[in-house]
């Protein structure tokens, strides 16, 4: 008989092995509780991040400004919606019900990425949400799909799939604007001026901060650093703001052929703390908004669940 | 509050014919039938889906972690199950 | 195609359009506010259900006018005298109660309408029709469904919907007027004659509202104008805020 300390020195090996060997961690396994809890965080910080990023895009769907812009624009906050639903979904495979997480949502206690505390003033912001903010989830999501967590990888398999649309329609937008009108050129390049930097800062502090990179890299979570990420975007997302014929708002963006990189300026890492910090423009809106629907939807939820019941006790009796 | 116990049910769908059902992941909804209409607009929005199946995620049975030994090693040794156990000739097709 | 037909049948199409625009940008107001996500979502695929058939409605009245206005331009340029929408579908969305109640007194109007409409001798119509048909018994299962729950459902969820019904259920009977002009196409066989779905429609609104132990309203008043401009207050305002970016960039490609 085995005493109970070596049985989770057992368990363990036996996860280490399976990330050792790139295999999947599936609901039912062992785990360690700090790789559940890890889990947690990340899968639903990700799904509040699909929810309230339906808001400052949700802005603009009564304004589109043509029928096929309104049509795309409501597919695309509907995606939103069932990836944020994949996502709490995922995260209930560990544990944790969807309850529980809209309650740590609208308390304050989990997060959501702090981009969508930005607000969408002009049309132009929904083509760089799509091109910027979408681009750089899709880069930190494709990592994800071969993340260590099997609930997890395959949701993001997915969004994958579903989100390839979200970028090409922001650039197309941005197309639109580029070669359009002086006003429209100045409003899209308002647009990059003031989503370049928080789409910087999406990719999470720098690895020299960063609490939970090393660890979430050793458990397959993760599999490239927040620097890593970031720099990939600088260098993809570059070239297409020169096609653009938009300006990057950094001057101290330039070519480094030596090392087959952008570099970049330094990014405003106070800004990103006040912001998650609660001191952005839409922090509080975009809580109140959600805590307002929900509320609004109680009585529907009740009633919903009585009729059930009642159906439910109908057919048991009959 | 936390109000609502909206049930949570597993989604099922045949993408194609001829294919198994596969699951594709939760939600939750009041009924089975307002379960299958959320599962049609959730995981068919582009139309994946010719056949759905929902179970509530309370009605699935699943064997058990420590059980799996016994569960699984039985099969194990059933390697005629397996379509490589048999040496089929390269010239002989379509098997 | 004679005159008076090819002007009956632009205002024919152009009622329809503007019943799904209104209807979908109505319903696209939902968005990020429904009961639950898995709510938010159907809602998304409803709105987009009407926004889809509007493109396609003034896509082709713009055709059949033959004046080169397209979609965008008969959606953002016509101001509110202009517009021929049903007033049932202009009204705000209200509670999910109210939106629920307006749904299924215009979903189980569309079904049979659609399904006779998709023997118009019209083909662009018909086909239209014959998609609208699939989207309607999606949605009237939907609204059925919820008018149910909602009605069999709490004492405050029962309160709820039978006020959203007696609110909108005045709204109705303009579904079932045939003016001159469409009785001019449903003699050419182009339209349907909206008076003959009348008595369905209310059987089957009070097979529901049996099943959701809600009575019929009980309601004396009944407005109608839509189709000749007169609309709520309400329409004005959904149409500045739709129309914003037309308006205030005249001209532009977006």
């Amino acid at each position: 008989m085995k005493t109970h300390n070596s049985s989770i020195e057992h368990l363990q090996a036996e996860f280490d092995a399976r990330i050792a060997e790139d295999a999947k961690i599936e609901p039912k396994d062992w785990m360690p509780a700090a790789y559940r809890k890890t889990l947690i965080r990340q899968i639903s910080q990700h799904a509040h991040s699909e929810v309230i990023g339906m808001q400052p895009e949700g802005n603009w769907i009564t304004r589109a400004p043509s029928l096929r812009r309104k049509a795309v624009l409501m597919a695309k906050v509907q995606d939103e919606a069932g990836h944020g639903l994949y996502l709490y979904s995922a995260a209930e495979t560990l544990g944790m019900s969807r309850d529980q997480m809209i309650a740590d949502l609208q308390s304050g206690k989990a997060k959501y990425s702090s981009i969508f505390n930005y607000p969408t003033l002009s049309w132009a912001d929904i083509g760089a949400i799509g091109w910027l903010v979408d681009g750089a989830a899709i880069m930190n999501q494709v990592m994800l799909c071969r993340c260590s967590y099997g609930p997890y990888s395959r949701g993001m398999v997915r969004i994958c799939k579903e989100e390839s649309f979200h970028q090409r329609q922001g650039f197309e937008i941005m197309l639109t604007l580029a070669q359009g009108s002086e006003e429209q050129k100045a409003m899209a390049q308002d647009a990059l001026n003031r989503w370049w930097w928080p789409s910087l800062m999406m990719f999470g502090p720098p690895d020299s901060e960063s609490a939970n990179t090393e660890q979430s890299m050793a458990w397959r979570i993760k599999r490239q650093t927040n620097d890593e990420l970031r720099q990939r975007f600088v260098d993809q997302t570059t070239p297409q703001a020169d096609y653009l014929g938009l300006t990057i708002p950094d001057p101290d963006l330039k070519w480094d052929a030596e090392a087959g990189h952008y570099q970049f300026g330094e990014v405003d890492w106070d800004e990103f703390w006040q912001v998650v910090k609660g001191n952005g423009i839409c922090n509080r809106d975009r809580i109140r908004q959600h805590v307002k629907a929900h509320e609004d939807g109680t009585w529907v939820r009740e009633a919903a669940q009585a009729h059930a019941e009642r159906k439910a006790a109908a057919a048991e009796a009959a | 509050m936390s109000d609502h116990k909206l049930p949570l049910f597993e989604v099922f769908i045949r993408s194609r014919r001829g294919l198994d059902h596969k699951h594709v992941g939760s939600l939750h909804a009041q009924d089975h039938e307002a379960a299958l209409g959320y599962a049609r607009d959730v995981y068919t929005r582009r139309n994946e889906g010719v056949s759905i199946w929902v179970v509530k995620s309370e009605d699935i049975v699943a064997s058990q972690e420590h059980e799996a030994e016994s569960f699984y090693d039985p099969m194990d040794d059933k390697v005629y199950r397996h379509a490589s156990f048999y040496e089929v000739p390269d010239e002989v097709k379509h098997m | 195609m004679d005159a008076q037909t090819q002007q009956d049948l632009f205002e024919y199409t152009l009622r329809l359009g503007d019943d799904a625009l209104t209807l979908g940008h109505r319903i696209s107001e939902w968005t990020s506010k429904a009961p639950f996500l898995e709510e938010d979502i159907a809602l998304g695929n409803i709105g987009l259900d009407f926004v889809g058939r509007a493109r396609l409605l003034l896509t082709y009245a713009g055709e059949v006018e033959n004046l080169g206005r397209d979609e965008d331009q008969l959606a953002y340029l016509r101001d509110i005298r202009q517009y021929r929408n049903l007033l049932i579908c202009e009204l705000p969305i209200g509670n999910f109660a109210d939106t629920m109640a307006r749904q299924l007194l215009v979903d189980a109007f569309e079904l049979p309408y659609f399904q006779a409409l998709s023997q118009s001798s019209d083909r662009t119509l018909a086909g239209i029709a014959g998609k609208a048909v699939k989207e309607a018994q999606y949605h009237l299962r939907h609204s059925s469904g919820w008018v149910v729950r909602l009605g069999d459902g709490t004492e405050e969820s029962h309160g709820k919907m039978a006020d959203a019904l007696s609110k909108v259920w005045g709204y109705g009977p303009e579904m079932f007027i045939t003016d001159e002009v469409e009785q001019r196409l449903v003699d050419a066989g182009i339209a349907v004659q909206r008076e003959e779905l009348r008595d369905g429609w209310q059987a089957q609104i009070e097979r529901v509202l049996e099943e959701a132990t809600l009575a019929v309203p009980d309601v004396s008043w009944q407005v109608d104008g839509g189709r000749r401009g007169e609309h709520t207050e309400y329409l004005g305002h959904m149409l500045a805020e739709m129309q914003f970016m037309q308006r205030a960039y005249p001209g532009l490609q977006w």
